[in-house]
């Protein structure tokens, strides 16, 4: 069955907001990293980027439904891609999260959240919008905590927690109602209390990244740290901040790799409180655009992937910024668009494709 | 297929949607607030941490304010060094790396810990001094260790360089790292942990004005401690250069007379208080200050039985001895009891039911045989008419028992009995007997020998007793510092006790006689009008040896001036346990003599007085030993050669008259070594001035004090000597 579609229903506004933002991205790695070694990341930063904006049309054009059709596959090759991780991967930093093939590093982890937003969306596309069964819930909570797990296992913890929201949206949306989500609010509280408790699951280290942020100057030598010279650097920049490239503690070498997971923080120094805000409005702005397209999708599955986007975008913006500012622990999750790194952008473009792909099909039914 | 159709038409509710949009609105809100505190808020508050972040101070040190002497030649200088510093602001964890650090600079861990520990409470950013005079080895290790060790900093600083063998060393002092109790004392309350301060001598007390003050650079580091540039400098001043009134010359000739007795000399200028020596037997380096002492060496100095530390001029309180009989003679003459007094001495005198004894049998005399002669009989009898309160009244205003006020620190004030002074410190009442010992300067009475000299030179110049200074007053000394000088060094000051002139005539003329016939006959001068009086000074109670240093040896005073009446030079000599005053008459007569010979060469530089421009024809005769005996000491003894001649002298090519100036004043054979075939060097110590002259102290001055004629006529090595004829001395 042929579909019509057309370009004409392609989101240009939206895609003017994430060029603009990745322009805004490319001059900031440009700045933080013009006396360090990382000096010519901005024109990696580009070529990812256009790459992903290859990907995204490639994406766009694939129909989702066909993605819908196929993902239990994908899912399939994701959970044996995360055990291949932890059997062959590249140890790097105590961690395993890549896995080699031939000349290509892969982080599967990254991919495992493209999939598990379209396998969630695919679920509870195909309950219908009934009310949930406890059955329903807990095949929805395997469906994401299998993979999560796995990763959790590398250990990943960062990534991990991205795939959260994907699963508490997919619930949300789905139609959960009051008192189930009363039962699993307290389920999981218990449940996390007793992992942090236990010491079995988490890292010592992993534990103190987790709490330092909560009092920074408690060690201010170790996972603090950062924390400090994140907060000094937004602090520093005032309203409106010290200009390009004459951020002192992002030019000083004091902040913390300043073209990923801090970029935000380096942004707010040198661009001040009114850049920052500028950047969290067009964030804002591109998340309330991605809502809206939901909203006029031609069916459940196409909302709930868009909004699946949208949950874990959020989740990222939200932890990123506030792990700068001080709200959140470092968690090492980059900030969706702004930080440096392929995996990233190529997911973050990947994402918008499959939000696109859902538009472009928006009357056609 | 997996979906089944009908859902493809449900959608999601509206509600459900505006719900999450109103979610990620609160969220954006959340961040936004956040930033608002960060960077409105907070700015002013992580401006200034970005700020330390960045810019370290880095303290640039200023260097101390010089030392000359009278005439202007370098006492004390500073020479450059390099400083290691360890900073513990970087995010390292120090302890680590202190082996590494001990090995590199070559430190003993434990002290290394120790020196860390002394500094725990110190704030982060405060750089802990580790290593004083870093080695270029050492510089080497630090600049090749610098991403390993971080927090190893190097800083240029200028050290003291003082005179070597202890020259001066009293009155200069030395300088410290400041120590805590100082630091909670509000006087030092400008000063931080770590700063360099005087800590005796004129480095104490004029620390303020020689310490200047330290600029910094604000360098701006990475996270790395790395320098990456630097903001600004302010520029540090260097401390005050002062002018000492001593006279290298005289200091020098003092140090070798007193040689190594243990005790003190003294020379003032009575008529301003200028001090031109002073000298304190035994003396320490105060090198061994200016880096960290070691506790070893530290131990040494203040174990040592001779008191090295101790300014023995203004701070030994002994019994004056004979040489309170001026005293005494003042008062009795003033009171008119001593005009007429013929005592008849026999060997003593019995007063209060006791016998006193003198050392001879000196038969009847009046004052003006006493004084010479030193006669305790007589003296005791002046005693016993005076009475203790009228002694210690004149006494007292000659400025004994109380601190003369010199600008040197912790000068003591010595005592002088009365019975005012007995009901206070011993609440009784005084033994009429003891005034018999006060008399002839025993009993409790204390001076000290700077305490003396005025006191003697103030008799001498009709009763104007004045304020010793070692500082000569300069325009530069701000005002309220020279008055916070006087503050805090009080004492009696310049004082007009005005005296008949009979009394000070009558005096100065038995002083005169003392050292022609009388007691110090040995120091008599030819040509020199040099007035004194000895004292021998028991130390504990009878039954003296007069072994030279015993325990119960006395002490020798002498207390001496030049001219006799209105003198320009006062000299008291102090040797403990050195018997017979005559002893400290020689030293104080060598001083006297060098003092003399050098005002004659200045009053009669042909140099300054021709002007330039014209030859000035010099006589000049001189001793030579013959060539042949040149090698070795023993040639010394044997005879030598003495030639006259004349040379003409063309004062305008040498650059410097004052060099010139100071090679007509004699230079000792000492201080050129071996002299006799090496006119070079002789000449080469000459143009260099203080440093290398003060190095040679150590050799020692042959016997021939008295006579101060060139060894040779240094610079005037241009003119042919004409020889006139040969003779044997």
């Amino acid at each position: 069955m042929r579909r019509f579609l057309s370009f004409r229903d392609f989101d240009w506004t939206l895609l003017a907001m994430v060029l603009l933002l990745c322009a805004v991205s490319v001059f900031e790695i440009y700045s933080a990293t013009l006396h360090t070694k990382y000096s010519g990341y901005h024109n990696k930063q580009l070529f990812w980027i256009a790459a992903g904006l290859a990907a995204m049309f490639i994406l766009a054009k694939i129909d989702y439904h066909w993605l819908l059709d196929w993902v239990s596959w994908a899912y399939g090759l994701c959970l044996v891609a995360l055990v291949a991780v932890l059997a062959v991967g590249v140890p790097v930093l105590h961690a395993r999260r890549w896995i080699r093939i031939g000349p290509m590093h892969f982080q599967p982890s990254e991919w495992v959240k493209l999939v598990l937003i379209l396998a969630v969306a695919r679920y509870f596309a195909n309950l219908g919008g009934r009310r949930l069964t406890w059955p329903d819930i807990f095949k929805a909570f395997a469906l994401v905590a299998v993979p999560m797990l796995l990763v959790l296992k590398q250990p990943d913890l960062g990534t991990a927690l991205t795939y959260a929201p994907i699963l508490v949206t997919g619930l949300f949306l789905g139609g959960i109602n009051l008192r189930q989500s009363l039962v699993l609010l307290v389920t999981c509280t218990v449940l996390v209390v007793g992992v942090w408790s236990s010491g079995k699951m988490l890292k010592p280290y992993q534990k103190a990244r987790l709490s330092s942020f909560l009092n920074p100057d408690s060690d201010p030598k170790g996972t603090g740290y950062q924390l400090r010279q994140s907060l000094i650097a937004v602090g520093s920049g005032g309203v409106w901040g010290k200009g390009a490239a004459k951020g002192t503690q992002t030019q000083g070498d004091f902040l913390p790799i300043p073209h990923a997971d801090f970029i935000f923080a380096a942004f707010g120094e040198e661009h001040g409180f009114v850049g920052a805000i500028l950047v969290l409005l067009l964030y804002f702005f591109i998340l309330m655009r991605l809502i809206q397209n939901a909203q006029t999708a031609a069916d459940l599955s196409g909302s709930l992937i868009i909004m699946g986007v949208v949950a874990v975008l959020t989740f990222q913006i939200a932890v990123n910024v506030g792990m700068v500012i001080g709200f959140m622990p470092v968690t090492g999750i980059p900030l969706p668009l702004m930080s440096y790194g392929g995996s990233s952008v190529l997911f973050s473009f990947l994402s918008l494709g499959v939000a696109m792909n859902v538009r472009m099909r928006r009357f056609v039914n | 297929m997996h979906l089944s159709s009908g859902s493809r038409g449900e959608k999601l509710s509206t509600l459900k949607l505006t719900v999450v949009q109103y979610g990620i609105l609160l969220m954006m809100l959340a961040l936004a607030t956040g930033l608002w505190r960060l960077q409105v808020l907070g700015a002013e508050n992580f401006r200034q941490l970005a700020e330390q972040n960045r810019v370290r101070k880095v303290p640039v040190l200023a260097a101390r304010g010089k030392l000359f002497d009278r005439e202007g030649r370098l006492l004390v200088d500073n020479y450059p060094s390099v400083s290691c510093f360890l900073v513990r602001e970087q995010n390292r964890n120090v302890d680590a790396d202190l082996p590494l650090i001990a090995k590199g600079l070559d430190l003993d861990l434990e002290q290394l810990r120790a020196t860390l520990r002394r500094y725990r409470a110190a704030p982060g950013y405060q750089p802990i001094p580790i290593k004083q005079e870093v080695t270029a080895d050492e510089q080497a290790f630090i600049e090749a260790h610098r991403n390993e060790l971080p927090e190893l900093e190097t800083i240029d600083e200028e050290r003291r360089l003082y005179p070597r063998d202890g020259f001066a060393a009293h009155l200069i002092g030395y300088v410290g790292e400041v120590s805590e109790e100082m630091l909670n004392d509000p006087r030092y309350e400008g000063y931080g942990p770590g700063d360099v301060v005087g800590k005796a001598g004129v480095e104490e007390t004029y620390d303020e004005l020689l310490r200047g003050q330290d600029g910094s650079r604000d360098v701006i580091v990475d996270s790395h401690g790395r320098e990456v540039g630097y903001l600004g400098v302010q520029h540090a001043t260097p401390g005050q250069d002062l002018k000492l009134t001593i006279d290298i010359d005289l200091q020098r000739t003092a140090e070798l007379a007193l040689g190594d007795a243990n005790g003190a000399v003294v020379a003032m200028d009575p008529r301003n208080g200028e001090i031109l020596a002073l000298v304190s037997h035994p003396s320490y380096d105060p090198n061994a200050f200016a880096v960290r002492i070691n506790r070893a060496d530290w131990n040494k100095l203040i174990n040592d039985p001779g008191h090295p530390l101790m300014n023995k001029a203004i701070q030994d309180q002994l019994a004056p001895g004979s040489t309170f009989k001026i005293i005494m003679a003042a008062a009795g003459l003033q009171e008119g009891v001593a005009q007429d007094m013929h005592v008849n001495c026999v060997g003593g005198g019995t007063f209060y039911g006791r016998f006193f004894h003198c050392d001879h049998h000196h038969g009847v005399l009046n004052i003006t045989q006493a004084i010479p002669l030193s006669c305790d009989t007589f003296f005791y009898t002046l005693a016993q008419k005076l009475g203790i309160d009228t002694i210690a009244r004149y006494a007292t205003a000659l400025g004994l028992g109380s601190k003369t006020g010199i600008d040197l620190p912790n000068e003591m004030a010595g005592v002088m009995p009365s019975t005012q002074w007995e009901m206070k410190n011993f609440h009784q009442r005084y033994y009429a007997g003891s005034t018999i010992s006060v008399g002839i300067g025993q009993g409790e009475t204390q001076v000290t020998p700077l305490q003396l000299a005025r006191a003697l030179g103030g008799i001498a110049s009709g009763g104007h007793l004045v304020r010793p200074h070692v500082v000569m007053p300069d325009p530069n000394i701000p005002a309220d510092f020279h008055k916070a000088v006087l503050d805090s060094f009080p004492g009696s000051g310049d004082v007009d006790f005005p005296l008949n002139p009979d009394t000070w005539t009558i005096i100065t003329d038995g002083m005169a006689a003392a050292t022609t016939t009388g007691t110090a006959a040995a120091a008599h001068m030819q040509g020199i009008d040099f007035a004194g009086k000895t004292g021998t000074a028991q130390v504990v109670g009878s039954g003296d040896t007069h072994v030279k240093g015993g325990a119960k040896t006395p002490n020798s005073w002498f207390v001496g001036m030049v001219p006799r009446r209105n003198p320009e030079i006062v000299i008291a000599v102090l040797q403990e346990h050195g018997d017979w005053g005559a002893n400290s008459a020689r030293i104080a007569a060598q001083i006297v003599a060098a003092y003399v010979n050098k005002k004659r060469m200045q009053d009669h530089n042909v140099l300054d007085q021709a002007g330039s421009g014209k030859p000035v024809e010099v006589g000049a005769v001189w001793s030579e030993p013959a060539p042949s005996q040149c090698r070795h000491a023993g040639g010394h003894q044997q005879a030598s050669v003495l030639h006259a001649g004349h040379f003409s002298v063309d004062p305008a090519p040498p650059a410097e008259p004052r060099s010139i100036a100071s090679s007509l004043f004699p230079v000792p054979s000492w201080l050129g070594a071996p002299t006799c075939c090496h006119p070079e060097r002789a000449q080469r110590v000459e143009g260099s001035a203080v440093r290398t002259s003060v190095a040679r102290v150590g050799n020692h001055e042959p016997k021939s004090s008295s006579l101060h004629a060139p060894s040779r006529p240094l610079q005037f090595a241009a003119a042919a000597p004409v020889r006139l004829g040969n003779a044997q001395p």
